[in-house]
């Protein structure tokens, strides 16, 4: 592809070396994972995770050049399809897929498989972006509120059904698309006061967070304007006092009875992760160790022990960043963090140069989504949060998650290549 | 209308991002905890026991050996045992036995390898290597025995065995860890440091699993295992298992020592045991039976038995009384005026008084000795004659330690004008009338079998000794050793004052106190036979004793025998003495008939004829004990412990082959 190429013409470069960066960096750490110092297998050794993840790669750049050849209409016209296709996909696979870990999501096709979910979140983008394309959706009207919400929950409740939590979770990137596009803030600072009033509940003791939550409440009401304290407000905030109250207690039993033994380990783990370091909170303790041990320059490529003797689980997939931190150290997982803050910002300012809503708003999801991604995958390495298996964009191993993070991104530079010509049509 | 909301956006993406940055920092730069753990986890520590030395006799002969064999051990966590009986069956082990293994295994650690059964021979590895296969967790590790192809000298070489706790709290370097092996008595424990070599460490990095993956940054930090280094001792194997059979029935020693250079030749303690018996994973098993053994077979009675010489000491006697000048060669004593009885007739000189051990004669000799100061007080007489005399035999070694390369020595008893103070109470309040006992070796005078051997050395190289000693050399023969053992001590006594001495020793053979058997032709054996009192303190027999040596001229073996119980000198131990010193001159045995009788000679029966508690009681209040037997038993429960028996071969092999 030249600079000439009709299609790579308007192509982001700069997202385009930044996806480049990531799937080298993801390649090289995938080798470096599996690399036993015994064996010293080839990188391009097909029957290692390396070498498949370099087939991979190559069908992805097949992926990338059909993205980009197909009309840019295509995923508008077809979004809604797309996301019917997905839903029966994901009804099909609770139907007819293969069991792998107690979890029916994956069709096997011989001695490779695909997982249904990791396309769910780009189809539900695309139906997303062409619902809000509408002119006159208001994200502050309820109804449309309620579509949105219809739009997300119903392939997020079919991948939980599958038992694929993490993958369910990963829809609630959503929000952040919601928050640009004008859904009231109260939503999400609402989300993220739940999450914060759940960690705390299971630190503290239930009575330190109510008699907390009451000063606060007190001390709103004082700092509030005089001519807004009046009996309503101060009804209001004792209200919300109350109801964050009630989640407080509420998490209690949730956490106890509502959640299943390995969710409530892995939550339980997370507030304290000296709980159980060679059962419960091993995976934890191990990625923390790789990851520490690296220190600053880290131990070298290829010359991690933890990560290749296998004393961090599923490392070539979901704990990748740990084989990056032990060799690489806190340089190289710097640059992995600025990477990943780099590439989501530039989608974010790519969304915004967006001339359709369409474009936007697909761009926004497709920023949360790698952001989710990114927050939650790279956390659970370094203990800042639950372990949720969900892979790192471009890092981790595994065809389904790169294929779809890759026509993930290349839809939207294929939206963001019309911008420019757009312009220059009309 | 909501352009803004992409700085908060924007924003949020940063702060995670730099929330991340500073974990990372303070994860991967701050805290090094984690990198401690790093080492911990996946590199480990491996330590290699070297072969520990082998040990062989002066003419190049095996002792001791090592024999690879297997220790087997289970991780219960990965333990799969389909059938436990059928593998109990198969591991030769009962229910109980494996259970309470199990246990304590698990409770060492579910995870990690912990010991299961130790020692299994080749033999049994490849019997259950295959089968071993159906039960998961199992991992069988190499390791070593200590063999003794001899099946002899257990006393003198001690054992191998675990550490005890008190040596590993007790250890001055802090070399030894928990389950570690270590020699116990005898040369294993006296030259450990040499035996055991030095062990290696190495860093190897493991996987979860405890699978090892490799070197640890390619051994820069590992320290080479030094093999242990051989030891080389101046035992003639075949000597002393012929030895060893002939004391099959008996209780006592046999030493011999090679005058010239102070090498031990032989050292027979008998009873004695096969020593594979303690290398065996029945260690605590068979070292219980050895224990309760009465006839105490873990003691190394050459070194640490003590017996009053008898007539043996009347050699002393008259080489310290020549030197003192109170004895000459023709000087004759009749039996009157002493108080002892005498099996001889007649007035003797010097040569024949050692030729027929005439007690009479001796009594005189000692009573010119300590009245030789003339001090007209008899008393005072006394004590500056024993105390002349005193430190004249001191020099050969009697009451002191004679510096043997092993552990354990005791120095015996020569009693000292302080002595016989403490005794009576007060300065010159004692003289010879008191003491006259010692002159025939009896009374307060307690000596080892190997001091006894010593002075058979001392009148062969006629005036010095090298201390005795079992090495010949650490790693190749003439290096190693102490400088102690080249060193030529002298007794203080004029070679010319032997030639007597010698000529009655000679004559004792030939015709006098030994047994006409004995004196095998073109042997010139010389000796002096002894009769250790030991009927009057209660038992029934007294001991038998006799020291000689051979040739007569340019000696080649210097020997003392010891026989419990069994009477007369001139016979057991005579005999005893008679044919090993033919084998190691001759190198075979011609005097059949002495060789038959010898063998047929069961002393076994005579001892213990009174209670064990009273025996016990008395042996305490009794000075003049002597300190082999701790326990007697009305009869013999071990009636065959010689290990060049076939019999008790076969037994041990049974041992090992388990």
């Amino acid at each position: 592809m030249s600079r000439n190429d009709p299609f790579a013409r308007n192509i982001d470069w700069l997202t385009l070396a930044l996806y480049i960066g990531c799937v080298l960096m993801g390649w090289f750490n995938v080798y470096a994972a599996v690399y036993s110092p015994e064996a010293k297998t080839s990188i391009f050794d097909l029957s290692t995770n390396a070498g498949k993840q370099l087939m991979w790669i190559g069908t992805s750049i097949i992926l990338i050049i059909c993205v980009l050849v197909i009309d840019h209409r295509f995923y508008d016209q077809f979004a809604y399809i797309f996301y019917g296709f997905m839903i029966f996909m994901l009804l099909l696979v609770m139907v007819a897929g293969s069991n792998i870990n107690g979890s029916r999501s994956w069709f096997k096709f011989g001695s490779f498989s695909l997982q249904p979910a990791e396309f769910a979140k780009l189809a539900t983008s695309l139906a997303l972006a062409r619902y809000l394309d509408v002119p006159g959706v208001n994200l502050t009207k309820q109804k449309d509120q309620l579509y949105v919400a219809g739009i997300i929950g119903l392939p997020a409740i079919l991948i939980l059904l599958s038992n694929e939590t993490g993958s369910t979770l990963v829809f609630a990137a959503f929000i952040i698309m919601l928050y640009r596009e004008g859904l009231p803030a109260i939503y999400p600072l609402s989300g993220i006061t739940l999450a914060t009033l759940f960690v705390l509940a299971l630190i503290f003791p239930l009575t330190y967070i109510f008699i907390g939550i009451a000063v606060l409440a007190v001390a709103v009401i004082f700092i509030l304007p005089r001519y807004n304290r009046n009996l309503r407000s101060i009804l209001g905030i004792g209200l919300i006092s109350l109801a964050m109250m009630g989640v407080v207690a509420g998490v209690d039993f949730f956490v106890n009875d509502v959640l299943q033994t390995h969710q409530q380990n892995r939550i339980k783990v997370l507030v304290n992760p000296n709980i159980d370091p060679l059962g419960v909170g091993w995976n934890v303790t191990q990625a923390k160790i790789a990851i520490g041990s690296g220190r600053f320059e880290g131990k070298g490529f290829l010359e991690g022990t933890q990560t290749k003797f296998d004393f961090v689980p599923e490392q070539s997939t979901d704990f990748i960043f740990c084989t990056i931190g032990e060799e690489h150290g806190f340089v190289g997982s710097t640059i992995v963090v600025l990477l990943f803050v780099g590439l989501l910002s530039r989608l974010v300012i790519l969304a915004e140069k967006q001339r359709s809503r369409f474009a936007r708003v697909y761009g926004y999801c497709v920023a949360g989504v790698f952001f989710f991604h990114f927050m939650v995958n790279i956390g659970m390495t370094i203990g800042l949060m639950p372990v949720i298996g969900i892979p790192l964009p471009f890092f981790s191993y595994g065809g389904s998650s790169l294929w779809s993070f890759t026509l993930f991104l290349f839809i939207f530079l294929k939206l963001d290549s019309r911008r420019t010509s757009m312009l220059s049509r009309n | 209308m909501f352009e803004n909301r992409r700085y908060i956006v924007i924003g949020a993406f940063c702060l995670v991002g730099l929330i991340y940055i500073a974990r990372l920092f303070y994860i991967q730069v701050l805290d090094d905890s984690y990198s401690l753990g790093s080492s911990k986890n996946s590199v480990k520590r491996v330590i290699e026991i070297p072969y520990r030395g082998q040990v062989y006799d002066r003419n190049g002969k095996l002792i001791v050996y090592n024999t690879p064999v297997y220790d087997l051990y289970v991780t219960p966590k990965q333990m799969k045992v389909p059938d436990t009986l059928a593998f109990c069956r198969m591991m030769n082990i009962t229910r109980q036995e494996f259970d309470s293994l199990i246990n304590q295994a698990t409770t060492y650690s579910p995870f990690k390898p912990s010991l299961f059964l130790r020692q299994l021979s080749k033999e049994d590895f490849a019997r259950i290597q295959d089968a071993l296969v159906d039960y998961r967790g199992f991992e069988p590790r190499m390791s070593s025995m200590r063999t003794y192809p001899a099946h002899t000298l257990a006393n003198a070489l001690g054992y191998v065995s675990e550490i005890t706790k008190k040596q590993l709290d007790e250890q001055a370097t802090f070399y030894y860890r928990q389950g570690d092996y270590i020699g116990h008595n005898g040369l294993e424990e006296q030259y450990e440091e040499e035996l055991r070599g030095k062990r290696g460490v190495r860093f190897v990095m493991q996987n979860v699993r405890g699978v090892v993956k490799g070197s640890y940054k390619n051994g820069e930090f590992d320290t080479v295992a030094v093999a242990g280094q051989n030891l080389y001792t101046g035992i003639d194997l075949d000597v002393q298992q012929y030895a060893d059979s002939l004391m099959a029935n008996k209780v006592g020693s046999v030493i011999a020592i090679e005058p010239a250079t102070g090498e031990i030749l032989v050292s027979v303690s008998a009873p004695t045991y096969d020593p594979n018996m303690l290398s065996s994973r029945f260690f605590s098993k068979n070292y219980g039976k050895l224990l309760k053994n009465p006839y105490k077979p873990l003691v190394n009675r050459p070194v640490m038995a003590s017996y009053r010489p008898g007539s043996t000491f009347k050699l002393i006697q008259a080489l310290v009384a020549q030197q003192q000048g109170s004895l000459f060669p023709n000087t004759a004593y009749s039996h009157a005026g002493s108080p002892m009885r005498c099996h001889c007739h007649g007035v003797r000189n010097l040569s024949g008084a050692v030729q027929y051990s005439c007690n009479p004669y001796f009594y005189h000799v000692f009573r010119k000795m300590l009245y030789f100061n003339g001090d007209p007080n008899t008393f005072k007489a006394s004590a500056i004659g024993l105390q002349q005399w005193y430190d004249a035999v001191k020099l050969f070694g009697i009451g002191q330690k004679l510096g043997i390369d092993l552990p354990t020595e005791y120095g015996g008893k020569l009693p000292s004008v302080e002595f016989y103070d403490k005794v009576y109470k007060g300065q010159y309040r004692w003289k010879f009338s008191n003491i006259y006992s010692l002159s025939i070796g009896e009374g307060e005078l307690l000596i080892s079998p190997l001091k006894l051997a010593n002075v058979a050395a001392i009148i062969a190289n006629r005036g010095y000794y090298i201390p005795p000693h079992y090495a010949k050399g650490v790693g190749k023969v003439g290096s190693g050793i102490d400088a102690t053992y080249y060193e030529k001590r002298q007794v203080n006594i004029d070679p010319k004052y032997f030639g007597p001495v010698i000529e009655g020793m000679r004559g004792a053979v030939v015709h006098g106190t030994v047994t006409p058997l004995a004196n095998i032709a073109d042997v010139e054996l010389c000796g002096k036979t002894g009769t250790s009192q030991n009927a009057k303190m209660g038992h029934k027999y007294d001991h038998s004793i006799f020291v000689g040596f051979a040739p007569i001229n340019n000696p080649k073996i210097a020997i003392a025998v010891f026989v419990e119980n069994a009477g007369w000198g001139g016979k057991a131990a005579a005999s005893v003495a008679a044919l090993v010193v033919e084998r190691y001159l001759k190198r075979k045995t011609e005097a059949l008939k002495l060789d038959e009788s010898v063998k047929a000679q069961n002393y076994m029966l005579n001892v213990g004829v009174i209670g064990a508690k009273p025996a016990q009681k008395k042996k305490l209040d009794s000075l003049r004990k002597d300190t082999t037997r701790k326990a007697v038993v009305k009869k013999p429960l071990m009636t065959n412990t010689a290990p060049a028996k076939p019999a008790s071969r076969t037994a041990a092999a049974g041992v090992n082959g388990n």
